[in-house]
């Protein structure tokens, strides 16, 4: 996974709430064994129209937002499917932000997983960073995890919180199941206790 | 943690699989059982070949295929979709790799993972239960803990047996008194989502309590918990009780004889404690809820069978005007317009939300002695090998062949558009599956969530029906 510390780039606006991860990734684009290449269907029933060809009215299909590195949306982002399709689409497609006012837990989790950070910010933040966005090319917006601060275009600063063991993990591009394996001891442990109270779950 | 502090159910299951606690708060959480499908688990694999890590626990873990097979005899002449085929062969290899305990698809006990887990036992009360599929919530009915999780976390489980967790909230919905006459679990828990919203049970686990809930069967109780996530929470619960019992007892991986008594000493000291406390509680009066149908492309946008279209601009602020036209556009829905006007083209009778037995005894009741309508694509999709045998043994097909159903094979199906049986665009479907997202059946597709025994009833009408009227026999 790679690190993430600090981004500077091109924000789109995505002005929906509820945006599930079916919208985000199609059912129909998930027979793939690999993580990469998802990034042309990333959004595909909103992008492309049903001839294949691009919808000019989304806004990925717009520039400069072909080029974002950061996805404005409204409440709920990523609710639906556990598939980490979603985050893989959005991350080959060049997305490493996603700022919105909430997201659902699945989704949240699956993006750190994948070097990719969920800012939470209030409703009113996220409209202002949209409008900040729809001003295309002059708007580059910058995300400083090390700092935990959103910058507008503008230069205001907005700070955001963060679960400070995900931010560690982020900031060093750490993947937890080599440090989960490092206590592997201590499952030993549990597994022992466990299998002399409860041994019908051992086989 | 004091001992005598009343604790929730969740708390309860949380506690006990608790390998320890990380300095930040985090918690190391044991998983009994992993359950595994072709969808989420390839890339999971390929990691921990990469990495060369073994599975932990073999024991605890059972894989099958479920969401990209046909589900007519074409399947066991081979899956014609390329992509499908490779997702499907990579899973067998992996199992066969990594000694991965498996169900193939020539296998009786074959189904959709979330309904042969608790058909064979492999989920039980008081367990922690994972699969790379939100839909996971299901097998809380059974008094686990059960979430979905993601291909890393699927790594993560095979390869360590545990998850790295925060403690959720607890959320508790409460239904009290008697079912009115053609309600079911599925306009509960539809009626439950319409209220709280599909984020309304963010960050929580949600336990279903109340006089309704402990009347359910065992088929209700997972349509209840199926559907959790869909209101946003990871997991439902429901307390175990003596139906839960009744449903695990002699089951193949259950505990047996005497192993089984100590289990269920133990189950039984799980439910809910008096006086524990929940972060958030919702309570429903069984007595108000009606036969529900989705209208809209969330979960959250459910109305009684009875009522009409919304107008989006009756709606308060300007965003939600705005998403609404948008439903009401992609629906093909006129506002005002009465449910049960909508012609439905075609009905899906499955998904791991309502494919159990009392699903099709449900369906085949309004079936009985009636035919399909005219140009209206009906189908049932048992959600196992198992069920689909126990139904031919009760007749079940034969009614549901004379009144012009297809009868199907187990797999996921037509719930998420990822195998042959799809909607093609601006078809409307009555479906019993869980989610009505935008081209979630297929691109294009129209989605109405309901219960079995209402998608039966718009089959036979050949639209949105109120199923209390088919059985005063008005139809």
């Amino acid at each position: 996974m790679d690190a993430f510390t600090k981004l500077t780039g091109i924000a789109a606006p995505l002005p929906m709430a509820n945006v599930d991860t079916d919208k985000i990734i199609p059912a129909r684009f998930l027979k793939t064994i690999a993580r990469t290449g998802l990034g042309k269907s990333l959004f595909a029933n909103l992008r492309y129209n049903e001839d294949g060809s691009e919808n000019p009215d989304f806004v990925l299909n717009q520039e400069p937002y072909r080029r974002a590195e950061v996805l404005i949306a409204h409440e709920n982002f990523g609710c639906g499917s556990s598939r980490e399709h979603a985050p893989w689409a959005l991350l080959d497609f060049g997305i490493r932000c996603v700022i919105a006012p909430d997201f659902a837990d699945i989704f949240h989790n699956n993006s750190f997983k994948n070097g990719i950070l969920p800012v939470r910010l209030p409703r009113a933040v996220c409209d202002q960073l949209m409008e900040d966005a729809r001003m295309g090319e002059n708007a580059r917006i910058t995300i400083d995890l090390e700092r935990q601060v959103v910058v507008r275009p503008n230069g205001e600063e907005i700070p955001f919180e963060i679960d400070p063991l995900r931010r560690h993990l982020l900031l060093n591009g750490l993947d937890d199941i080599g440090q989960t394996m490092q206590r592997a001891p201590v499952i030993d442990g549990f597994e022992a206790k466990q299998r002399a109270a409860q041994p019908w779950l051992y086989r | 943690m004091s001992a005598t502090k009343p604790r929730t159910l969740y708390d309860k299951i949380f506690d006990a699989h608790l390998v320890e606690t990380l300095p930040d708060g985090t918690a190391l959480l044991y998983i009994d059982r992993h359950l595994v499908h072709e969808v989420t688990s390839p890339q999971a694999f390929e990691g921990l070949r990469m990495a060369r890590r073994p599975v932990r626990r073999l024991d605890g873990t059972m894989a099958v295929v479920d969401h990209n097979i046909a589900t007519d005899a074409s399947r066991y002449t081979g899956i014609d979709d390329p992509e499908s085929r490779v997702q499907v062969e990579t899973l067998e290899r992996n199992v066969a790799e990594f000694n991965v305990p498996y169900i193939p698809l020539t296998d009786a006990r074959q189904g959709i993972v979330h309904v042969i887990g608790p058909e064979q036992g492999l989920s039980l009360p008081g367990m922690t239960i994972v699969c790379g599929d939100s839909h996971t919530s299901t097998h809380g009915a059974l008094g686990a803990l059960a979430f979905g999780i993601g291909t890393s976390e699927v790594e993560h489980v095979l390869a360590t047996q545990t998850l790295l967790q925060k403690r959720a909230k607890n959320m508790r919905v409460t239904v009290e008194g008697e079912l009115p006459a053609g309600c079911t679990a599925k306009d509960i828990v539809l009626a439950v989502i319409g209220r709280i919203g599909t984020a309304g049970g963010n960050g929580h686990v949600i336990e279903f309590a109340g006089s309704t809930i402990r009347a359910l069967d065992m088929a209700g109780r997972f349509s209840i918990c199926n559907m959790s996530i869909e209101a946003g929470a990871r997991a439902g619960m429901i307390a175990p009780d003596q139906t839960t019992f009744d449903y695990v007892r002699g089951r193949p991986y259950a505990p047996q004889g005497e192993a089984f008594d100590h289990a269920v000493e133990w189950w039984s000291t799980l439910p809910t404690d008096e006086g524990a406390a929940f972060d958030k509680e919702v309570f429903l009066d069984a007595a108000e809820i009606v036969p529900m149908v989705s209208w809209g492309t969330s979960p959250e946008d459910v109305l009684p069978i009875t009522a009409a279209v919304p107008d989006p601009e009756a709606a308060s602020d300007e965003a939600r005007r705005a998403q609404l036209r948008r439903m009401v556009e992609y629906m093909g829905l006129t506002p005002g317009q009465k449910l049960t006007d909508l012609k439905v083209d075609v009905v899906f009778i499955g998904s791991c939300t309502n494919s159990r037995i009392e699903d099709m005894r449900a369906a085949a009741a309004i079936a009985r002695g009636k035919r399909v309508a005219e140009g209206v694509r009906a189908m049932v999709v048992p959600g196992s090998g198992l069920v689909k045998q126990q139904a031919e043994q009760e007749g079940l097909d034969a009614v549901f062949k004379e009144a012009g159903f297809e009868w199907r094979e187990a797999g996921c199906s037509m719930c998420l558009g990822m195998n042959p049986d799809k909607l093609k665009p601006g078809q409307r479907c009555a479906s019993t599956s869980n989610r009505n997202f935008e081209g979630r059946q297929g691109p294009g597709g129209r989605t109405h969530l309901c219960s079995p025994a209402m998608a039966a009833a718009a089959a036979v009408t050949g639209r949105l029906t109120d199923v209390r009227e088919i059985a005063q026999g008005k139809h």
